[in-house]
């Protein structure tokens, strides 16, 4: 079984961001870096396919800007055969990222593909969805729980209201949600030996598709601010207060 | 123009998140209909007809969409959209499951979680767990949107008289197939729609603590949530987690007992009306956002709590 994992590169999520000043888009400016870290999940649950013997290659892939070469090198060092980056200089949006991920599909045609649930910068929560669409696959969402046989995955999904476990036909999307597994962390031999592990870079304008965004952004700014509170000596104190003051029980 | 809303329901109720949809459709648009697809769902067609604004409901009963497959209702979807401008759904797990999916065959760039409709083409949406609004425009002409529902009132659901019209279209994909299903039983609110939640976290040390909460849930009538570190130990399922991955929450009431208030936590609280913090330490990030604070040790203050509210 050939397995695809897309990635992303995103701020760090220990990172506060913060509008610019002319409000104008996110100060990325100086700001860690990583891979996102439901990606890092994603990871991690193809290279423990393999190394169970369910897998032979994994392969990984991002589309963004030369810097992401980074991440794709983490995902190697993580147990990644690998690595594609779809290189783009410009912000592209999850349908964009959807159709050059199919290309990708199609020119490696994989038996399982795995990605984030989401981006922790974007948090639009929709690639994975738009290129099973596209591709025609069946998706299993939010996976904390999944298994490989017989031409199928079974999957136990988290939804709102406890678990949910679906059987898709291969190939299909999996998408990660926090509980799948516990990523490793590189070691520094397989951080090494990453850095001979063959990485491919093509432009994205060469795969002719339509990615222009259909998405402005108009204005990034800060949420309302929460007045500050105060700090109450005691239980009574406290009950006084939400009773009296915020009227929120009675 | 008319927009369409995906009602949520489970075949039996139609879920409350579905009314705040219907208010962000009802700032898009004046003619609202509402689609409810599911099996042996026609009491919900019949509550969904009672909320006020809509002026159609289609029902489409098959068992293709029992349990909401996406691959299912999906296709389902994009091939009634052709009549719509607006499709909206909830940013629930299962919106967010089929409305992207909805959106790729439509060849559309769905709108995620959008927190206010400045006209029908510009949305705000929190980005960076909360920690900026993104004002965006769309050039789409139909717009997929997933509804953030925290912030948008609750439209009535007891005076409208909607027409409920019943369509045949059936969309087997056949590439997935529903195993099973294990969704908690409670007497307690649903957290998205809890008018109080009392949160616990990695400070309660283990799940029996969580009973220390229970108590005051019983009494307030609260829904009971948690951090995720609460839930990746075990102490509760994966359905508790309030956060920028979990469910986003803005209850009356917001008690979060030993949950020291990292971002992602915030991002899925820090609507709340009043916030109430009760934790050892004073330097604790929640402390921040919360309204009151109570700085001792939980263990303690827990149960006084109880015992005089
Ligand atoms: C302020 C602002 C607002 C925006 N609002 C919107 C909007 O409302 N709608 C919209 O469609 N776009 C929007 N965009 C664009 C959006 O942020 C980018 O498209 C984003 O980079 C991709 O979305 P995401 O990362 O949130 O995807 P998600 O769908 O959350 O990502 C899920 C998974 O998809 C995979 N993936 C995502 N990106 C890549 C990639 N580049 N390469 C490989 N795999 C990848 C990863 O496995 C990831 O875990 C906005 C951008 C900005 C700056
Ligand atoms: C990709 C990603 C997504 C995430 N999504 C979410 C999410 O959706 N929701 C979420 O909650 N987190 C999320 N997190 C995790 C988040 O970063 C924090 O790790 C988590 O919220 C911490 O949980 P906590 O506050 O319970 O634990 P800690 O940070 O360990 O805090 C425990 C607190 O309890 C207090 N305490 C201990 N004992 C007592 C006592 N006896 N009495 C009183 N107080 C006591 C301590 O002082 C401390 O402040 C995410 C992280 C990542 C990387």
């Amino acid at each position: 079984m050939k397995i695809l994992i897309p990635i992303k590169r995103v701020v760090d999520y220990n990172v506060k961001v913060r509008p610019m000043s002319d409000e104008s888009g996110v100060d990325l400016n100086n700001v860690k870096m990583a891979i996102n870290p439901f990606c890092e999940i994603a990871v991690e649950e193809a290279v423990r396919l393999k190394e169970a013997g369910a897998a032979e290659e994994i392969i990984s892939v991002t589309i963004g800007t030369s810097a992401s070469q980074e991440q794709l090198r983490t995902s190697l060092a993580l147990g990644a055969d690998r690595a594609i980056l779809v290189e783009s200089d410009t912000e592209l949006e999850p349908l964009g990222i959807a159709k050059l991920l199919k290309a990708v599909v199609e020119k490696e045609s994989p038996d399982l593909i795995i990605m984030g649930k989401q981006a922790i910068d974007g948090d639009n929560n929709q690639t994975g969805q738009k290129l099973a669409a596209l591709l025609g696959y069946p998706q299993a969402t939010f996976a904390s729980d999944l298994s490989i046989a017989d031409g199928k995955a079974v999957v136990t999904r988290e939804v709102d209201g406890g678990l949910q476990t679906v059987s898709v036909n291969l190939p299909a999307i999996v998408t990660t949600d926090l509980r799948l597994n516990e990523p490793r962390y590189a070691s520094l031999p397989n951080i090494m030996k990453a850095k001979s592990k063959p990485l491919d870079v093509m432009p994205a304008s060469d795969f002719g598709l339509d990615i222009a965004p259909r998405i402005s952004t108009l204005k990034v700014s800060l949420p309302p601010e929460r007045e500050a509170g105060v700090i109450v000596e005691s239980v009574d104190e406290l009950i006084d207060k939400l009773k009296n003051e915020a009227k929120v029980i009675s | 123009m008319t927009a369409l809303v995906i009602s949520e329901h489970n075949n039996d109720e139609l879920k409350p998140v579905t009314l705040n949809t219907v208010t962000a459709a009802k700032q898009l648009d004046e003619d609202v209909h509402v689609l409810v697809a599911g099996k042996d769902c026609a009491s919900v067609a019949e509550a969904s007809s009672k909320i006020e604004g809509v002026t159609k409901v289609l029902l489409i009963d098959s068992e293709e969409y029992e349990h909401f497959l996406a691959e299912n209702i999906a296709t389902l979807v994009a091939k009634i959209a052709a009549e719509y401008n607006f499709i909206l759904a909830p940013t629930t797990t299962s919106g967010k499951n089929f409305m992207p999916r909805v959106a790729a065959l439509l060849d559309v760039s769905q709108i995620s979680d959008i927190c206010a409709v400045e006209s029908p083409d510009t949305f705000q949406r929190p980005i960076y767990a909360g920690n900026c609004i993104a004002t965006v425009k769309t050039t789409d002409e139909k717009k997929v949107i997933t509804v953030r529902t925290t912030a948008f009132d609750a439209t009535s659901a007891e005076t409208g008289s909607a027409d409920i019209v019943t369509m045949e279209e059936v969309h087997d994909s056949g590439i997935s197939e529903f195993i099973k299903e294990e969704i908690a039983q409670s007497d307690r609110p649903e957290l998205t729609a809890a008018d109080v939640i009392i949160s616990g976290g990695r400070g309660m040390q283990n799940g029996e603590n969580f009973s220390l909460l229970e108590g005051i849930a019983d009494k307030l009538g609260a829904a009971i949530g948690a951090s995720r570190a609460a839930v990746d130990s075990g102490f509760v399922p994966n359905d508790y987690q309030v956060g920028q991955t979990g469910k986003i929450v803005a209850p009356n009431l917001y008690i979060a007992v030993g949950i020291s208030g990292a971002i992602q936590h915030l991002a899925g609280m820090k609507d709340s009306k009043v916030i109430v913090a009760i934790n050892k330490d004073e330097d604790a990030p929640i402390f921040q956002v919360a309204d009151y604070g109570l700085v001792g040790d939980l263990f303690d203050v827990v149960p006084e709590l109880e015992g005089k509210i």
